[in-house]
């Protein structure tokens, strides 16, 4: 690499989605970030119901993520070479496992059971 | 209190802020007012990654692109294409969709550069007058030069030449995989000459036995390298890494063969070997020709005289990538006359260099940057693995991830790069982005 700044990042992504579809999906995530601490907020509190349901589909996120980046890339498990692939392999399955739980929690907490969630 | 509309309408200025310094940050790029001439021979990766950085350091300056090809070929995913990994439409986008709209493309073939006169001329007969010209047509495949081979056998009878293009590594995979499934003797040559990525025939090799032994048919497999020297690659460490892989994988190794003729009904390849010429047969025969500059850099007096006299790269200082003996001149990309540096990767090197010295001698100075010699070469050794190499003049590895990417191992995160990443990174090259 010749030079790695956040623009060349962007520019690289932007390449590997297609602009609007990347743009959309930052649109996506941002919004969902900004549901998740919205809600925080609103309630005041975590709820551990809304919690526990999103821990539980962490395992789900974590696997989904990693079948899905083998499934586009021709990879399986008996590639990892070295440590640095691990590291990848964990780096993928914890952003996959957040990534769900932030969701799965927001979701809850915005469209379902909002009487517990206002208190 | 915070409800949601309060929250939003916070959330959105935010935002705003950001978009709003990233505008200004963008704007502060330095940009020279001048009326210079510029033509860049050659819509190619480095001829359109460059258009679009001198457009974007120069205001008024008049850019014409000259290429008469349509399609952009992505040309590091033909060796995914020739193992079935991806389809030859992976590769192909338009000319048009690189280049910026303030350079003019002009859709013809270059016939002759006059640097006494400063002009370039057209195979239709139209003559540019220049300031500076960047000559990057790439380079020519010399198919003629092995005997009894035509491009029309690709496919056919055990034949597979990947560097061909899209539509031919696509039949090298059909040929591959027939191989693949019943067995033979296949094997992988390189020419003599300098030649784009020296590590694809490699890869073919490696992608091909993989593929093979993922079937269940190693055992029907006698898979042969011919390098064309007493090495498997240029670089010393890397080549000794490749002929352990080749040894634990069975991969034999032959040296000093030549590619010189085939009879493709006989299924005989022809060598020119230090002890003669030697016939071998084969199942299967991964043809790769010698590659040499267009005729009209050689036509045209800007060829070393004294070096790769049969091939004809442009006369060019390797670290200023100037003509040395006209200084209007630069050649950029496979056509320069530097040792190493015929890969998309040392595009990407070479372009901020050119276009460091040419802006500065539109500003009557002397550009600062030199080019290291940089190449990197992402060597797949097997689906989901390959090792990132990177080199430079001196043989020397030049990790861009040093500690954490080893530059000699099989690794899946370089796999990754190289099928994620690469693509991605190179288009945002030739936007002039990275």
């Amino acid at each position: 690499m010749k030079e790695l700044t956040f623009e060349t990042l962007i520019a690289v992504f932007d390449e590997m989605f297609g602009a609007s579809l990347f743009w959309a999906l930052v649109a996506i995530a941002g919004a969902v970030t900004l549901a998740y601490i919205y809600v925080l907020i609103r309630d005041r509190h975590i709820s551990w119901s809304k919690f526990l349901l999103a821990q539980l589909s962490m395992p789900f996120g974590a696997v989904g993520a990693v079948l899905f980046l083998q499934a586009i890339t021709h990879s399986q498990f008996s590639d990892i070479g070295g440590p640095i692939d691990v590291i990848v392999l964990l780096g993928v399955a914890a952003v996959g496992a957040v990534g769900m739980a932030i969701l799965v929690y927001t979701v809850d907490a915005l469209f379902f059971r909002k009487s517990s969630a206002a208190r | 209190m915070l409800n949601r509309r309060r929250f939003l309408g916070l959330s959105a200025a935010c935002g705003a802020t950001l978009t709003f310094k990233s505008t200004i940050a963008n704007a502060k790029v330095n940009s020279l007012n001048t009326k210079a001439k510029i033509i860049i021979i050659g819509a190619g990766a480095a001829g359109a990654a460059l258009a679009n950085r001198l457009l974007r350091r120069l205001t008024g300056a008049k850019i014409t692109v000259i290429d008469p090809r349509k399609r952009h070929l992505y040309q590091p995913g033909l060796s995914l294409v020739a193992a079935g990994l991806a389809g030859p439409d992976y590769v192909i986008s338009k000319t048009t969709d690189w280049l910026p709209s303030g350079v003019t493309l002009l859709d013809e073939a270059v016939a002759e550069v006059d640097p006494l006169t400063k002009t370039v001329t057209t195979q239709k007969g139209q003559t540019l007058s220049y300031d500076y010209l960047v000559v990057a047509p790439g380079l020519v495949l010399d198919h003629d030069a092995i005997e009894g081979f035509s491009l029309d056998m690709v496919g056919k009878n055990g034949i597979g030449a990947l560097y061909a293009g899209p539509e031919y590594a696509a039949k090298t995979w059909e040929a591959a995989q027939k191989f693949t499934e019943t067995g033979g003797t296949g094997i992988f040559t390189r020419p003599a000459t300098e030649m784009k990525c020296a590590g694809a025939p490699l890869k073919h090799t490696f992608l091909i036995d993989d593929i093979a032994r993922r079937a269940g048919n190693s055992s029907k497999m006698n898979m042969i390298y011919a390098a064309n020297n007493n090495s498997l690659f240029g670089v010393p460490i890397v080549a000794e890494k490749v002929r352990m892989l080749f040894g634990e994988r069975g991969i034999e190794s032959v040296y000093s063969h030549v590619l010189k003729s085939i009879d493709a009904g006989k299924k005989r390849a022809v060598f020119d070997t230090p002890d003669g010429q030697k016939e071998m047969d084969y199942d299967y025969l991964h043809v790769i020709p010698p590659q040499r500059a267009p005729e009209f850099v050689r036509q045209s007096g800007l060829s070393w005289e004294e070096r790769w006299t049969d091939q004809g790269w442009v006369e060019v200082d390797q670290y200023t990538l100037r003509h040395r003996r006209f200084g209007s001149i630069f050649a950029v990309g496979d056509v320069a006359g530097v040792p190493k540096g015929k890969t998309a990767a040392s595009v990407k090197w070479q372009v901020p260099v050119v276009e460091d010295h040419l802006v500065a001698s539109i500003a009557g100075k002397e550009g600062t940057q030199a080019y290291n010699g940089y190449t990197s070469c992402p060597m797949i050794t097997r689906i989901g693995q390959a090792m990132l190499v990177e080199f430079d003049y001196k043989n020397d590895l030049v990790p861009s991830f040093p500690g954490i990417i080893a530059p000699l191992e099989e690794l899946w995160i370089s796999w990754l790069m190289k099928t994620v990443a690469l693509k991605p990174t190179y288009n945002a090259m030739l936007r002039g982005q990275a």
